[in-house]
């Protein structure tokens, strides 16, 4: 059997990956605070528990709020950056472009300190301002590393040729420009959207007491009554990952269907 | 050619990218209704000066006049100029009806107005029934008919073609060239071409315009441009020419006498030969078609020389042959027409290469 033993690798690394996960739901459901095998029985009291826990729903909308605004703000962000390291040449453009993308390698507690104390020195309150800010910062590389690759794509003939038949520079980027690198837009606001909400570094250091999804759960693990309410919560948010990049995928996809080109990979 | 208008003038215009010097002072008017094309190798400036038309190059100094209004007051998205580049640039994410009718968006026409004139112009490139495909999934000659069916629903006044065959294979492109040819006659548009294919040009264009170097060097129609190219370099680009070294006996208004290299002496006619005063050491060209290899029994019509066939290329309706004439290092390149009665002659052998003073051209 050629390959064979790759199979076996691929499985073993599969099961490694997704086993932990798979243990979360079945966790979920069961009936007990202790979390280990056997399962004693059904239950959904810990979701029920979940409707009933006023700090987690304020971490959750303050995580809402904080993805939201940081997907927005890196992605409008990056579509400028893209365009004009694409498109023009301007002097110093290249050590321009490593700073912008330098927190892509920085260790995020790094960031995430000289925020603290540069916020504190200037005496901003920290709150989720404080948290979109170092959000931004850490997301943007990201959404220009993707809108990059949407632009270079792009043929600067179409604009040409859009401005040749009387379209002006705007209504060129509007008709031609943004619908062909929307595929790329929408990624960038889920990845953006991604990495801020299960961010917990930056938002422990900046959030104050507005407590993010990541931070507020890392903080129950101290108490292991509250460990099963965590598995239900987990199971939430692997289901809605689950639906956001099948949303994304399926965007992509009908992006390249529609404009011809060749898949180059994707999420799934 | 009676006195047609001047469309597009040229004046001194230079372009400068930083230090690279594009332009370099060109001088040239391009008449109303012409097909006329930029031809060089690539980096001489041809497609640089047809931006400079369409408006996407600011030129640095000099004036261009696009139907007698200097174009420089005239942004790029108001010319009476359209373009078909290169890659086509069709709006992937657009219908070919979408894609056509894509200029007429600010026209502020009605619903059937739009459409018959999308119609018209799919017709016209022989594309009716095309319109509602998506414009990813045509072909490489369906694409660049629906760039130029989007090139001239605008009724240009003049249409700037960006080497636009130069992405079709052999077939696909010499069918091409013919039905652009009918379509300019048809419209009666000026059209501008850029290109690198020494052929494409030579069939397609009233006058040619051959550039290097970011200068016109010659500006002419297709069969002076042939017959009696001005410079070596402009010789060389179009077709093949054989060169051999030559001394100038007397130069007189009418003509030259000249000694050529394995030739001996003989008279070019005035028009063939710029003046440029005696005893110099030059050049004589002429092409491999002006040669013929004299078969036993046939005399030659006017001059004749003894020369050894070195290669054969068979080309089925031609061959070409390399020759040596006696008392020239280089061998000369000659062609032949396959007729029965005239077998290929093998290499090695001696011939008879007769030649006619009338097809050489002196260069200084």
């Amino acid at each position: 059997m050629r390959g064979g033993w790759f199979k076996v690798y691929a499985l073993v690394y599969l099961v490694f990956l997704y086993a932990p996960i798979i243990l979360l739901p079945m966790f979920a459901f069961n009936d007990a605070t202790v979390i280990a095998f056997p399962l004693s029985g059904f239950s959904t009291k810990w979701f029920a528990a979940l409707a009933d826990d006023p700090p987690l729903h304020d971490a959750v909308r303050n995580s809402l709020i904080i993805a939201v605004t940081t997907a927005i703000l890196s992605t409008t962000l990056a579509v400028f950056a893209a365009r004009a390291s694409t498109r023009y040449r301007f002097p110093g453009k290249a050590g321009l472009m490593g700073l912008i993308m330098l927190p892509l390698v920085l260790p995020e507690i790094i960031v995430a300190v000289s925020l603290l104390s540069i916020l504190l020195m200037v005496g901003i309150e920290l709150s989720i301002l404080t948290v979109i800010l170092g959000h931004v910062l850490i997301c943007t590389p990201f959404c220009i590393a993707i809108l990059s690759s949407a632009f270079q794509s792009l043929d600067r003939s179409l604009e040409e040729a859009a401005y040749d038949l009387g379209e002006t520079s705007f209504s060129t980027f509007r008709l031609i420009i943004l619908p062909l690198v929307m595929p790329g837009i929408i990624s960038s606001l889920l990845i953006s959207f991604t990495i801020s909400l299960d961010e917990f570094i930056i938002a422990f250091f900046l959030a104050g007491t507005q407590a993010t999804l990541p931070v507020y759960i890392f903080s129950q693990f101290r108490f292991p009554q509250a460990v099963p309410v965590i598995m239900a919560l987990g199971t939430i948010l692997v289901c809605l990952s689950v639906l956001l990049l099948s949303i994304a995928e399926f965007f992509r996809r009908r992006g390249l269907a529609r404009s011809g080109t060749k898949d180059t990979g994707g999420f799934l | 050619m009676t006195a047609k208008p001047t469309m597009i003038e040229f004046r001194d215009v230079q372009k400068y990218y930083g230090d690279y010097h594009a332009l370099r002072g060109i001088n040239a008017s391009i008449r109303a209704g012409e097909f006329f094309s930029l031809l060089g190798p690539s980096g001489c400036g041809k497609t640089t000066l047809l931006r400079t038309i369409a408006g996407f190059e600011e030129i640095s100094s000099g004036v261009i006049l696009i139907d007698g209004k200097d174009a420089s007051t005239i942004p790029a998205n108001k010319r009476p100029t359209n373009m078909v580049f290169q890659s086509y640039a069709i709006f992937p994410h657009l219908t070919v009806e979408e894609n056509v009718g894509f200029g007429l968006r600010r026209a502020g026409l009605d619903k059937a107005e739009m459409a018959r004139r999308v119609g018209d112009a799919l017709a016209m490139v022989g594309l009716t029934g095309f319109g509602k495909r998506a414009a990813h999934a045509l072909s490489g000659g369906q694409r660049q008919r629906v760039a130029l069916a989007r090139a001239l629903i605008l009724k240009p006044k003049v249409l700037l073609l960006d080497e636009p065959l130069s992405a079709l294979d052999k077939k696909m492109r010499e069918q091409m060239q013919m039905e652009l040819i009918k379509l300019q006659r048809q419209v009666g548009i000026t059209f501008i071409l850029v290109t690198h294919d020494q052929e494409e040009a030579l069939v397609m264009s009233d006058r040619i315009a051959v550039m290097f170097e970011g200068r016109i060097v010659q500006l002419d129609d297709p069969e002076t441009l042939y017959r009696r190219p001005k410079t070596r370099q402009v010789a060389d680009f179009i077709g093949t020419m054989n060169f051999l070294p030559a001394t100038v006996l007397s130069d007189t208004p009418e003509g030259c006498e000249v000694e050529v290299a394995g030739l001996g002496r003989c008279r070019i006619a005035a028009d063939q030969a710029p003046p440029g005063g005696n005893g110099q050491e030059t050049t004589v060209g002429f092409r491999p078609e002006t040669l013929t290899i004299l078969y036993d029994g046939q005399a030659a019509t006017v001059r004749e020389t003894p020369g050894t066939v070195e290669e054969v290329v068979y080309y089925g309706d031609m061959t070409y042959y390399d020759v040596k004439l006696d008392g020239v290092s280089a061998a000369v390149r000659l062609s032949m027409r396959n007729v029965p009665g005239r077998p290929v002659l093998d290499i090695g052998t001696r011939a008879r290469v007769a030649w006619s003073p009338d097809a050489l051209v002196l260069f200084r």
